[in-house]
């Protein structure tokens, strides 16, 4: 789960990292007040930030400084509502503007291929650093983090030693780097990115921007609820996280339920090689409904995808593991009565496939209930062709 | 003889007298596991009766190991308890840990890898969040159904639970020798590559199934490794051709980001050492096929 950049500097603040002083508003009455604030604390410059879940805000004009507070009510006016990358701005943050003498780079992240942690500093910093990491390799520094050992004060040193930070940023930047780290751990992230981290005239070092990540599967131990908002994501993802369901919205017109995660996947790629040769249709959703395949579970998993307008059929791919066929198949039959008695429509075409333990028991099941929107196909790719060809129609 | 697990493994259980650990016993049981005993300090000195096999508990897992001799033991402790269980397995210096368990935050599996790594690895770490692994009529650790597929000379590795069951059982009637399911985490203990190896040293295997998904470069470095180390026919299956970037799907690992972690890129690197890549789980199968 990404975080917004105010609430980035908000942990990064819980853990002394030192943040410039700022508030979110979602008016431009609201950041005009904030303004206002600063003004009467003799700070009338200030920067209004779209808070947006993407990069190049700046490029996009996201990012303005504003003098004073009716200059701020003004540039909030032109931010809020903008669309950054298909992101709505929905919230600014105003914040104090800073005297920049030097803009550094800084990251904790997860490294998938060393099964272990990885800083990267440079100073290099305010400008993507995947382009600097082609331009000017040797201006990027790598380096491994130890999970057991972290950055303490030693690790952090080399760090910024690595990275070419000058001497007058060295010791606050250091400091940083510490205290990120325990912030990275403290909250279960994945990705804590400084860009970029400055060197204040007055000699401070502050993160003047911040990208977090966090691991959701820590939610047990962390507070994630507070950091979402429920204007975020797709309406039909939010009802569908309610259920309990892992589905991601996408922008076709074929539902899909499958069981297992890599099942899934590979059922969107044989419905989009399928709907090459019907006008194209795709995949309306991913929806994984796990091992166990209920019929509680399929009848939440096909209300959600009913009650997409997109949706024009849906193929339902099971493979009986764990669960057999004949379980899954009076799954299917049960969830059917379950929406209609919640007087659910249940119209749109469903083909289904049902493969692996007692498929030929549970295809007798579907069979004798004859339920007239169910259809049935023996293979995936046969099933993913017919969902196709419905979808097209 | 297969790979990482034989018909004289000996495997305990941790978490097995929770809900799923007690439901995979009796199944692990059934399907010829020798299942030599479970772990919860609560209930050290009990046992427990799988339809009248008799289990001892064991208050730790060095106990376990002590009185039985075990060489294997299988995870399903919850995740805000799991790394506690691997690290105590390692810590005994069992073999082989299969961490069956969904949803362990991150951070806590790279404690778990970076202290089997200080540790010397001693212990082969499988997981987390996979079915585990199987040799087809004679062991079975995890929860992959044991009845969908048959012996044989086919070795299988994948990131995918499903995806594994439906090449097993397409594939059924020319059989396994094992298959190893790896789980689909973004740190991950045994890779593709660890498996690879260990099929290709392996004499009862002939051909290997490689099955992917999108996300990190895991494909890409096995690619690199068939090159130059791995001499058995290799047929590779990368899922989510048409993920779109930025979304996760289903497995905390499966997410493009920028232009690295894509199916495209995956089954590119496969195709230029040689491998055969299906387009399809049944295109795949087909491939297989072919071979014998």
């Amino acid at each position: 789960m990404d975080l917004f950049e105010y609430q980035a500097k908000q942990l990064f603040a819980e853990y002394g990292v030192p943040v410039p002083q700022g508030k979110v508003a979602s008016t431009a009455a609201e950041a005009r007040a904030i303004a206002e604030e600063f003004a009467a604390a003799g700070k009338p410059r200030v920067v209004v930030k779209a808070q947006v879940k993407t990069g190049g805000r700046g490029k996009a004009g996201g990012v303005k400084v504003a003098e004073g507070p009716e200059d701020a009510q003004a540039k909030a006016e032109q931010i809020l509502g903008m669309d950054i990358k298909g992101h709505t701005v929905h919230r600014v943050l105003v914040e104090e503007a800073s005297d920049i003498a030097e803009e550094y780079y800084f990251s904790f992240l997860l490294d998938r291929a060393n099964r272990t942690f990885l800083s990267i500093c440079s100073a290099e910093g305010g400008v993507e650093i995947e382009e600097v990491a082609v331009s000017n390799p040797d201006a990027v520094a790598k380096i491994a983090v130890d999970p057991l050992t972290g950055a303490p004060a030693d690790v952090a040193a080399e760090i910024v030693k690595a990275g070419k930070l000058p001497q007058a940023a060295a010791e606050g930047a250091a400091e940083v780097i510490t205290k990120l780290w325990d912030a990275f751990v403290g909250k279960d992230a994945t990705l804590v990115e400084v860009n970029p981290l400055i060197l204040t005239k007055d000699g401070r070092v502050v993160a003047l921007d911040g990208k977090v990540t966090l691991d959701e599967n820590a939610e047990f131990r962390q507070d994630l609820e507070s950091l979402t908002f429920p204007e975020e994501g797709d309406p039909l993802e939010v009802a569908a996280k309610e259920k309990g369901l892992n589905y991601v919205k996408l922008d076709g017109e074929v539902g899909i339920i499958g069981n297992g995660a890599g099942l899934v996947m590979s059922t969107l790629d044989v419905v989009a090689y399928a709907g090459e040769a019907h006008g194209n249709v795709k995949p309306a959703n991913f929806l994984d409904i796990g091992g166990g395949a209920s019929a509680e579970v399929m009848a939440n998993g096909l209300e959600i995808i009913l009650g997409d307008p997109a949706v024009k059929s849906v193929f339902v791919n099971v493979f009986g593991g764990i669960t057999a066929c004949d379980a899954v198949a009076n799954g299917i039959v049960q969830a059917l009565e379950m929406l209609e008695g919640r007087g659910e429509d249940v119209s749109k075409p469903l083909v289904v496939r049902l493969d692996g333990n007692n498929a030929e028991l549970g295809r007798d099941i579907l069979t004798k209930r004859a339920h007239p929107a169910v259809r049935q196909v023996d293979t995936m790719d046969g099933a993913a062709a017919q969902a196709a060809e419905l979808a097209a129609k | 003889m297969a790979i990482f697990l034989n018909k004289d493994s000996k495997v305990l259980v941790q978490g097995m007298t929770g809900s799923e650990g007690t439901k995979h016993t009796r199944r692990m049981l059934a399907s010829g596991t020798n299942i030599v005993g479970g772990v919860n300090p609560r209930k050290a000195g009990q046992s427990v009766d799988f339809d009248g096999t008799q289990v001892p508990v064991f208050g730790s897992v060095a106990e376990g190991m002590a009185a039985t001799g075990a060489d294997v033991t299988v995870i399903f402790v919850p995740p805000k308890f799991c790394k506690d269980a691997v690290i105590e397995a390692i810590d005994a210096e069992i073999g082989l840990a299969v961490v069956i368990t969904e949803g362990i935050p991150v951070h806590d599996t790279a404690v778990f890898w970076a202290h089997a790594g200080a540790k010397g690895n001693k212990t082969r770490i499988i997981g987390p969040n996979c079915p585990g692994l199987i040799t087809p009529g004679q062991s079975n650790a995890g929860i992959i159904p044991a009845d969908i597929t048959k012996p044989g000379r086919i070795g299988l590795v994948s990131k995918s639970g499903t995806l594994t069951y439906q090449m097993m059982y397409e594939l059924r009637d020319i059989g396994f020798s094992s298959a190893v399911g790896i789980g689909g985490d973004p740190i991950i203990g045994t890779t593709h590559i660890d498996a690879l190896a260990a099929f290709e040293a392996d004499p009862d295997t002939d051909a290997i199934v490689m099955i992917g998904e999108i996300g990190g470069d895991a494909e890409e470095r096995a690619a690199e490794f068939i090159k130059d180390n791995v001499s058995k026919p290799v047929v590779g299956y990368v899922a989510g051709f048409t993920a779109p970037e930025g979304k996760t799907m289903g497995h905390a690992g499966a997410i493009v980001s920028g232009s690295s972690g894509t199916a495209a890129a995956k089954k590119e690197a496969l195709e230029a050492v040689g491998v055969k890549v299906g387009k399809t789980p049944s295109e795949t199968a087909k491939l297989v096929r072919e071979l014998f």
